[in-house]
Parts: structure tokens; sequence; C-alpha cells
């Protein structure tokens, strides 16, 4: 195993997990920024006034049509451009997740709100709960557990979508790995396959008990 | 903002769309074979088949194309298989594209009530009739909202082709600041192009959508 | 008496372990219209989806005229052809009209000519006052309408016998009476049917042989006027006596509105 040899070599092994804990904490800090504007941008969604709802169903519209890469590019290359502001490679990226993530999120919850039936409400006021309790004892919780597995299932997509910043230059998990391929490539050649294997197993060893939770959540609230 | 360099460029872009676009539909064709295979293995319970489906439906939706890309292309030249640019894109995108699309098929044949099915055999329709004529239409237009967000999403991730050096609109796009230091043309293109690919494809998809819940048979109760 | 059409000989059929059926044995002739009552629960239409192999039986055997059922699924297909079943859910096809719901067994399991089935279809709806809706999605109709479109789907196939499961328990108190004529229609003529039905009223006028079960065995069995009013056994008088109460609540309640 050529892949092995080269990754042990070193300090090799230590230099991908770091890259993997830009990619991580980058995508952490971008969900929960997504987490905590989304909910209010949410609550945007559901309001009656006309201009803030075309408003919101722009930028959706606009997230959901413009792949991530080409945000990324407008960030990190246009910016600098137009207002003379060199921004990092990290800085685009979490601006540009979290510019997706909350419109995204701020759809889950919309959609989350709006699938509580308006008898929920009304048998809860028959019951003579105030304003409040009706919020906090039913309209909340079963808002909570529809949110819940969708909002896991979007940071699923945004880990996964985090490894594009290789592609604007910042030196992530993917990044190392070619780095420590072209440094073993005279004496290990073969080493690539295994270490972008490597690189693969990583990503679905972080992805894959999240997705799990999401999917058991989802069968045990439905 | 510099239109004769706009003008000048934009066949250049026209290509790539179409280059994009070419690789996109293949992509999403071979996707939606893979994952009605995917999906039967998994409904008719095939011993092996399935549980080889089920590994790589979860490989497949939880590793990104980027990655899954480096493999093809610059893993395994290295042990003697070497695949095109262009190859390497649309076996990447099938293999993402397949469980995601395995997915949405498995959700729609899931929502057809065992009744019909039943119903079905008592009109004493052979296994294959039934498929047919009652499951999967309905199964079909239960899965149309999942599929069309597959489509879109699959035409999307085809921004990273550039990465394994196929001249799509992302490749053009970095050339071009690269080269001329055009930065605001050359994404100004970049987008216009993106929105040109996806723009008639959602707007159709959701009209599309929107019918399919008019004419919403929905639960037969 | 005319010859058996269906033997069921000694069946059991048990889910994870629990016993649903146990020894069951009957026999339905041919122009004969048999009804199954008993408590919820107690394994009846169990016993129809067995008949018509929804189910798989554990021991025993069913016979259709002399020939058994084998489970395989050719023939299992060949049986469905000639026993004809009608659920609570109606199960029409959603995303077929009327007419599509009523061509897709005929044209294609028996493979006939359209044009002659749709004839025959029309002619059907018309018996049954449907002939307007011919082209209706299913989703327009009522649950009674629903349940006479399942029944003339059932009965375009041509079937030697008709199995139905608890036909009217889905339905509003005034759709019943719609569809429970229509099936006494069919008795009039001479349909042989197997009928599991809580409609004590209609079970009375429409069967020619009640059979009662309960916990999955045959307590009881013999002739309307016999069973309804003078029940050989207890567990019988006490089952029908919870539908005379019930009646009787009705009446008191009448009384007092009035």
């Amino acid at each position: 195993m050529q892949a092995l040899d080269v990754l042990l070599k070193g300090r090799n092994l230590a230099r991908l997990l770091q890259g993997l804990w830009v990619t991580l904490s980058l995508s952490l800090a971008a969900i929960a920024l997504s987490v905590a504007l989304g909910l209010l941008v949410g609550m945007l969604m559901t309001m009656k006034n006309r201009a803030i709802r075309a408003f919101c169903r722009l930028w959706l519209e606009t997230i959901r049509i413009v792949p991530q890469l080409v945000l990324l590019f407008l960030v990190y290359f246009g910016m600098a451009k137009a207002f003379d502001i060199q921004l990092s490679g990290e800085a685009s990226a979490v601006i540009v997740f979290t510019f997706w993530g909350a419109g995204e999120m701020g759809d889950l919850v919309r959609g989350a709100v709006q699938s509580i039936p308006r008898h929920q409400t009304e048998s809860a006021n028959a019951l003579g709960l105030t304003r409040g309790q009706v919020y906090r004892y039913v309209i909340i919780p079963q808002t909570v557990r529809r949110l819940i597995p969708q909002a896991i299932n979007l940071a699923t997509r945004m880990i996964k979508t985090t490894s594009l910043i290789m592609l604007i230059g910042v030196v992530e998990v993917l990044k190392v790995a070619q780095q420590i391929i072209d440094n073993a490539r005279y004496d290990a050649l073969q080493a690539a396959v295994g270490i972008y294997g490597v690189v693969f197993f990583l990503y679905f060893i972080v992805c894959w008990p999240i997705s799990l939770a999401a999917g058991r959540l989802e069968k045990k609230w439905a | 903002m510099d239109w004769t360099f706009i003008q000048r460029f934009t066949p250049m872009y026209a290509e790539a769309a179409l280059l994009t676009l070419r690789m996109g539909l293949t992509g999403i064709a071979l996707s939606m074979a893979v994952g009605l295979l995917c999906c039967l293995a998994q409904h008719y319970r095939l011993p092996a088949l399935r549980q080889i489906a089920r590994a790589y439906i979860e490989l497949a939706r939880n590793t990104p194309l980027l990655v899954q890309l480096f493999f093809l292309y610059f893993g395994l030249p290295k042990v003697g298989v070497r695949l095109s640019s262009e190859t390497c894109a649309v076996i990447g995108l099938t293999f993402l594209g397949g469980a995601y699309m395995a997915e949405a098929f498995r959700s729609g044949l899931e929502a057809v009530d065992k009744t019909q099915r039943e119903a079905g055999e008592c009109l004493g329709l052979t296994g294959l009739q039934n498929l047919r004529y009652v499951i999967f239409p309905q199964a079909l237009a239960t899965a149309v909202p999942a599929v069309c967000a597959n489509v879109i999403f699959l035409t999307k991730e085809t921004s990273v082709f550039s990465a394994v050096a196929l001249a799509d609109l992302m490749y053009v796009a970095k050339d071009l600041i690269g080269m001329y230091y055009k930065t605001d043309e050359a994404l100004l293109m970049l987008v216009a192009a993106y929105l040109v690919l996806l723009l008639p494809i959602s707007v159709v998809f959701s009209w599309l959508e929107r019918r399919l819940r008019y004419a919403g048979f929905g639960r037969a109760a | 008496m005319a010859n058996p059409l269906l033997e069921v000989r000694h069946i059991s059929k048990g889910f994870d372990g629990t016993g649903v059926l146990e020894d069951v044995s009957l026999t339905v002739h041919e122009g004969e219209v048999l009804v199954v009552v008993g408590p919820s629960g107690c394994g009846k239409s169990t016993l129809l989806r067995c008949i018509n192999g929804l189910e798989r039986i554990d021991s025993g055997e069913i016979l259709l005229r002399g020939k058994p059922i084998t489970g395989e699924k050719r023939d299992l297909v060949a049986v469905r052809q000639k026993v004809g079943m009608v659920f609570q859910s109606y199960d029409l096809f959603p995303h077929m009209d009327v007419m599509g719901n009523l061509l897709l067994g005929p044209t294609k399991a028996l493979r006939r000519p359209k044009a002659e089935v749709e004839a025959e279809a029309m002619a059907m709806l018309k018996r049954v006052g449907l002939e307007e809706k011919a082209h209706a999605l299913p989703r327009t109709l009522s649950g009674g309408q629903k349940q006479r479109v399942a029944l003339v789907r059932a009965m375009l196939m041509k079937p030697e016998m008709l199995l139905l499961d608890e036909i009217t328990a889905a339905l509003d108190p005034e759709m019943v009476r719609e569809v429970l004529n229509v099936v006494l229609d069919l008795a009039k003529e001479g349909m042989t049917m197997a009928i599991v039905t809580h409609e004590m009223r209609f079970a009375e006028a429409v069967a020619d042989r009640v059979i009662f079960l309960e916990g999955g065995v045959i307590v009881e069995e013999g002739a309307p006027a016999q069973f309804f009013h003078h029940p050989k056994t207890e567990r019988a008088r006490q089952f029908l006596n919870t539908f005379v109460y019930e009646a009787a609540k009705k009446q008191s309640e009448n009384s007092a509105d009035a």
C-alpha cells in the first residue's frame, strides 16, 4: 500500500486531518450563521408584506439557480475588483455559504411553519390555551420536529459543498492531499488513488452519521 | 464594462455552455437509468444487489462530487486507468446523480398505497402489467418534484467540471480573468450563461409541478 | 343444490405467531350468497383475502371448481380473473378516469377488444346510475359513487364469483343504500358472492346462508332467518344483541329529540 506509506511518513496524516478541520470549521461557521439568520428569514417569509416576500423569493431563486461555485467566484474575484477589498478565500467561503444556507434554511422554516394545519391552532384555542401557550406547546414543537431532520440534511449538503473552496485557493483537505501526492510523485506514484480514496472516505465518515441521524429523526417524528 | 470584450468572447461562452449542457444531459440521463435500476433492486429486494445498491447510494450521497472527480481524474491514471476529462465528468455526475435519482424514485414507489397493488392484482393483472399501468404512473407523478429538483441540482454541480480540465463555463471564466484581468466582464457573462441554462429549466419545472399538483390525484380517499 | 364453486378446507392462517384463522372450512355453491359476520378482528377480512391469494394460507386448501389454488404466480393471476374482489377503501386507480378504471382489467388481463368492453362498461354504468360520470376522475366522486364504480369494475371481468370486503364500512349512512341496492340486484341475478359486512339488515336480506366467525373459528352457520332470529349459540346471541342495543339507543335518542 503506497498510499499508506506516504500518509504515515512525516506529518502527512496530521496535515491531511488539519485540512479536514479547515473544511469542517468553515462549514460549521457557515452552518451556525445560516441557522441563526435562517430562523429570522423564515419568519420574514411567512409575513404578509408583499415587498418582503418578493425580496425573499428573489433571493431564494438566485441561490437555487446560480451554482455555489459561481457565487464563490463572484465574491472572491468580483468583490476584490468592485470594492477593492481583497477577501481571503476563507472569508469568501463563509459569506457565500451563509448567503446560500440562510436562504435555504429560511425556506425550510417557512415550509415547516406553514405545514402545521390551522385546526391545530383552533383546537388548542378551544382548549382555552393562551396565544403564548399555543405557540409554546403546540406550534413550536411540531415545527421543530419537521424542521430538524431537514436542517440536518442541509448541514451535510453544506459540508460537502465546502469542498469547492479549494478552487478559490483555500488549503483544505483535498488541496493538502494534492500537495502530499505532488511531494511523493517521484517515489510513490501510485499513492494518488489511495490518498484521494482516503479523502473520499473522510468526507463519508463525517457526512454519513449525520445523514443517518437525519433519517432516523425523520422516521421517528413523521 | 467593456462591451466589445463581451462581444468578442460570447461565442467562447456559448461553446462552453453547450459543452456543459451536453455533459449535464448525458450524466442526468444515465443517472436516471442507474437510479431506476437501484430503486428496482431495492423494491424487489433482490439479494446482494439490494445491499450493493444501498451501499452505493450512501457512499455517493455523502461525498462531494469534486472529491469523486479527483479520484477518477487524478487518482486512477496513476494505476493505469486513463480517462478523458469528458468521461470523468460523465461518470462522476452519473455516480452522484444515480444515488439521488434512486432516492427520488423510491419515495415515489413508497407513496403508492399497498391497496393499489392489491386492487390491480384482483383484476387479474400480471405483475408487470400491474407495475406498468397501476403503480408506475402514480409513483412517477409523486416523484416528479424530487426528480426535477435533482435535475437542477445536477446541472449546477456540472460547474465543478473545470477542476478536471474540462473547458466548461467556469474554466472559460477563470481563463479570461487570468489572461485579460477583465474580472467584471468575465463574471457577468458567467452568471448570464448559467441563468440562460437554468432559468428556463426552473420555470418549466415549477409549471410542471403546479400542473401535477392541481391535476393532483393524491390519495384516493 | 348446485355444484360447489368454492371449497375452503381446513385452512389456518396466522400473523407473527398469533392465529387469525383456525381450521376454517366452508363451501359456496353456484348462485349462492354467503354472508360472513362477526366482531371486528375475528378474521373475516383475512378469510376473503386468503381466498383471493392476497394472503398465503399456512395450511389447508382452497378449491375453485374442484381445482386446488396453488398460490403460484401464474395460477393466482388466473384465479383472480375468475374471482373478483371489492374493498372497503374502493381502491380506484386515481390516475385514470372512471372508464380507464373499468377498461384496464378486461383489455389488459383478458385482452378483449376495447370497443366491445367500452359498450359493456357504459351499459353497466347506466344500470348503477353513473353513466354521466364515465369520464370523471375518481377524486371528484362521492364515496358511494366510487364504490359503485369499484363494483362495476369487478363485474366487467365477468367473474364467476365476487368477494365483497366490508364495502360499505367507509361510507356515510345515506350512501350505504345506493351501494347495497346494486349488490342486492346482483344477488337477484344469481351472482355467486361471499360478503363480509356489518350491515345486519342487509345481511339478512341478501344472504342465502350466514356464517358467524369469532376468534378465527366458525362458531355458527345457518340460514339467515334462523341465525338472525333464533341463533343457536350463546356467542352469536350476544353478538347480535350488540346491534339490538344500538338500535334501541338510537330509537330512544330519536324520541328524545322529538
